[in-house]
């Protein structure tokens, strides 16, 4: 195993509500959704209609570019409906499950085509742009990240340290389409996942952002121009892994329920799609107060009472939301319950407490004003975080592509868009940046 | 905000005034859209007050040296501490006033046209300008300079943060170049009374810089550090100055690159200048003369117009500090290169970061390519 690298950069963020390690839920839900939204470069088409039956692995979406990309269902059931947005946007699929469940068997001789038919090559990734993963092309490497550094996030140790077995598998699969690389966190004395075998380990230790596996890449093996990387979560690796294991899809998954306004914070074990009512016990009566969010508080998706846990996200948080006004909160000089990564506060002198952050913006939109440094202290990449984000507001390809728009995924840059005194939206920047970028280069 | 100020309401041209008003006592309740949940607790508010808190020090000393000065040129001795803050008090504030009424209530226009939040920036530039001018200086004067630093410096590049150059030695720049008379010379730097003329035997207003040489006229590297010579209101006392210094490179506000970058810089020059036989002028008691000081902690750190990238601001910094020196060396007709240098390398400072990116991406695709 090679030697740690250290990233000094970065920024972990002391916001209170953190679960307890153990799953105090273990659930089938009576729906589950299948979402199409969020995943960037699948145009969906339908495969169902209300009232069919539908088996864990059958397939309910596919790709309109590519149809040997799906979605399949992840449990048996019948479709209850088909949910759509503005100009009929296909939202969501909801599936009602069955008491009992039941598995389409795969045959699993060939790695992509059992990886395509069971759905389950949507969990790959591609980078650049952060887009579905093309079937016809041979990355340079796929690459998962063995642990998270994003605030309250799932601790992998606990929730898949026990399934190595799985975690074996997918590796063995995966390594025949490329070499696979997984990052352990290297601030443990003995990662579970150092013993995984059949690819090249790589152990990262420092502050959020250093377990993205976009920041992992950069320094492993930087994204060129024209060069391609998959990206896995290892929820996907082991998912995959039992595909392999057993011929059957199962995401099942624990997922760590935490944030300042969840009651009791622990671990649930259910499905990706779960609408979040399922989670009444962690919000209890203030579902109107609070923001429910799949994902972490950094770059989640703010899903809402009426949402679905992410297809990829092992992890919810819930935060009160901010519309309080603080009297002349600027110009006090302690605000001891408000955390700051500047030095103008005082949250440096008590770096153990944990703050019951809330939505709160703390501010007005303004331009970029602090030097790049003020950004590039929390991002251990070697980019200019605002150099790029201003050649992505300019829709200056050509600077984008120098300023490195191919290694980043706005998560990247979450850090810098937390500490960022003029409050802008700079993920979301980046994100435009990245669209624009796929609309050229088509 | 009540309605009426609201889009559509009767009011709703003064929208940005209410707004920064009320954001000026109350952290608003907006919460954040997308992105990032959670974010840190500082605001453009937070940080620009420090930049004031920093040069308070300066402005203080500043008003009292004004009422010394002019005692000195009255032929008064001693300290005389309050008596003497509060003739300058009395200086200063109307040059305060001018600054803030006239820059305030361009920005808040501006702001309201572009429909925009007023921006904080000119908090702590109209902080700025009254220390940087002469105190004599005419109240109509400075209302056209601010006038100008403000639209032609910032608001017609789209406001704070936008701007190329600092719009407090902007505002300089203006009356230096406009009004001479007022702004160089040995008349200017006292506050005199109206009917006032100097009593007091051999007494010369100058700035130390314009005579030849220090210790013909008692001003010695105490005087300067202290600050007891005449100059702009708040540029004479280093020691002040680095009060504040310390206050921006504890909160990492004013970057430390720029500052020592500018002092190499300068004490390079200076003793060039003294091997070189051009000057007389010991090398380190550059650094106390005129407007380096102030120049180099609270003008070339100016995160906007200086430099971004961290080799950059070495350059920068560097630069600054040897043409400074340079200006006081070569060109005795203009003793004071402070504000030139800064100017200067504003206009430079997209350039200097353009060459550290160029070679810093040229690097990464060295990698790339390597990879």
């Amino acid at each position: 195993m090679s030697k740690n690298i250290v990233l000094k950069k970065g920024l972990d963020i002391p916001i209170s509500g953190s679960p307890s390690l153990d799953v105090s839920k273990s659930m089938v839900p009576a729906t589950v959704a299948v979402c199409p939204d969020g995943i960037r470069g699948l145009l969906p088409r339908l495969l169902v209609k209300e009232g069919d039956r539908v088996l864990c692995g059958s397939p309910v979406i596919a790709d309109k570019k590519n149809p040997d990309i799906i979605l399949t269902a992840p449990a048996s059931g019948v479709v209850k409906e088909v949910v759509r947005g503005e100009k009929r946007k296909l939202l969501a699929v909801l599936i009602q499950t069955d008491a009992q469940q039941e598995c389409v068997r795969f045959d699993t001789t060939d790695v992509k085509s059992a990886l395509l038919s069971s759905g389950l090559w949507t969990m790959l990734t591609q980078r650049p742009y952060g887009i579905l993963a093309d079937p016809s092309v041979t990355p340079k490497g796929i690459f998962v990240s063995a642990f998270h550094s994003a605030p309250l996030a799932a601790d992998l140790e606990f929730t898949l340290g026990n399934e190595l077995g799985a975690l074996q598998k997918g590796i063995d699969a995966l390594a025949t389409l490329a070499p696979v690389h997984v990052s352990l966190d290297g601030s443990l004395r003995e990662s579970a996942f150092a013993r995984l075998q059949g690819c090249t380990l790589h152990c990262f230790e420092g502050k959020h952002p250093a377990g993205n596996v976009g920041v992992q890449i950069s320094h492993i093996s930087p994204i060129g121009k024209g060069q391609i990387v998959w990206t896995l979560s290892l929820n996907g690796l082991a998912a995959i892994g039992r595909l392999f294991l057993s011929g059957c899809v199962n995401l099942r998954r624990k997922v760590a329920v935490g944030g300042p306004a969840a009651l009791q914070p622990s671990y649930v074990e259910t499905l990706p799609g779960t609408p979040m009512k399922e989670f009444a016990p962690f919000y209890g009566n203030s579902a109107d107060e609070v923001r429910i969010i799949s994902g972490d508080v950094l770059s989640g998706v703010s899903v809402g009472l009426n949402g679905y846990l992410g297809r990829d996200d092992d992890q919810i948080t819930i935060i009160h939301e901010g519309y309080d006004k603080e009297l002349l909160g600027w110009i006090r000089p302690f605000r001891f319950n408000q955390f700051s990564a500047d030095r103008s506060y005082f949250s440096w002198l008590l770096p153990c407490k944990r703050y019951d952050m809330d939505t709160n913006l703390h501010g007005g939109p303004r331009p970029f004003l602090m030097n790049e440094n003020y950004y590039s202290k929390v991002l251990p990449m070697d980019i200019y975080p605002v150099f790029l984000a201003k050649a992505c507001l300019a829709g200056d390809i050509e600077k984008m592509e120098k300023f490195g728009i191919y290694e980043v995924l706005p998560e990247d840059l979450a850090t810098c868009e937390f500490v960022d005194p003029s409050k802008i939206y700079i993920q979301d920047i980046i994100a435009k940046g990245i669209d624009l970028m796929l609309k050229e280069m088509a | 905000m009540n309605k009426i100020f609201e889009k559509g309401g009767k009011l709703y041209w003064l929208h940005s005034t209410v707004d920064a008003f009320e954001t000026f006592l109350h952290v608003p309740g907006t919460v954040t859209l997308k992105g990032s949940h959670v974010r840190d607790a500082i605001d453009l508010k937070r940080l620009l007050i420090l930049v004031v808190i920093a040069a308070a020090p300066a402005a203080l000393f500043g008003m009292w040296n004004v009422g010394y000065q002019h005692g000195l040129a009255m032929g008064q001795t001693g300290v005389h501490i309050l008596e003497y803050f509060w003739f300058g008090f009395l200086k200063v504030l109307p040059l305060y006033l001018v600054s803030y009424i006239v820059g305030l209530g361009i920005e808040f226009a501006s702001s309201q046209i572009r429909g925009e939040e007023v921006s904080e920036g000119y908090l702590v530039s109209g902080f700025f300008i009254p220390l940087i001018v002469p105190v004599d200086i005419p109240l109509w004067m400075l209302a056209l300079a601010v006038a100008f630093a403000v639209i032609f410096g910032k608001e017609v590049f789209g406001g704070t943060g936008m701007n190329i150059w600092n719009p407090a030695l902007l505002t300089r720049a203006f009356l230096f170049f406009s009004y001479p008379n007022y702004m160089s010379g040995s008349d200017c730097w006292i506050a005199f009374k109206k009917g006032e003329t100097a009593v007091a035997d051999a007494f010369t207003g100058a700035t130390p810089l314009t005579l030849d040489g220090p210790a013909q006229y008692g001003t010695g590297f105490w005087d300067l550090f202290i600050g007891t010579v005449p100059g702009s209101v708040g540029e004479t006392s280093v020691i002040a100055i680095l009060l504040g210094a310390c206050l921006l490179l504890w909160t990492g506000i004013a970057s430390w690159k720029i500052m020592c970058g500018s002092i190499a810089g300068a004490l390079l020059v200076g003793w060039i200048g003294n091997i070189a036989g051009i000057t007389d002028i010991p090398f380190y008691m550059q650094l106390l003369y005129g407007g380096f000081a102030f120049g180099t902690v609270f003008m070339a750190t100016d995160p906007v117009t200086s430099c971004q990238t961290e080799t950059g601001k070495w350059i920068y910094g560097v630069l600054i500090g040897m043409l400074c020196i340079t200006v006081r060396l070569f060109n005795p007709g203009y003793a004071e290169g402070m504000m030139l240098a800064i100017l200067l390398m504003n206009t430079f400072a997209p350039l200097i970061d353009h060459c550290v990116t160029s070679v810093h991406i040229s690097r990464r695709f060295k990698k790339l390519n390597a990879a």
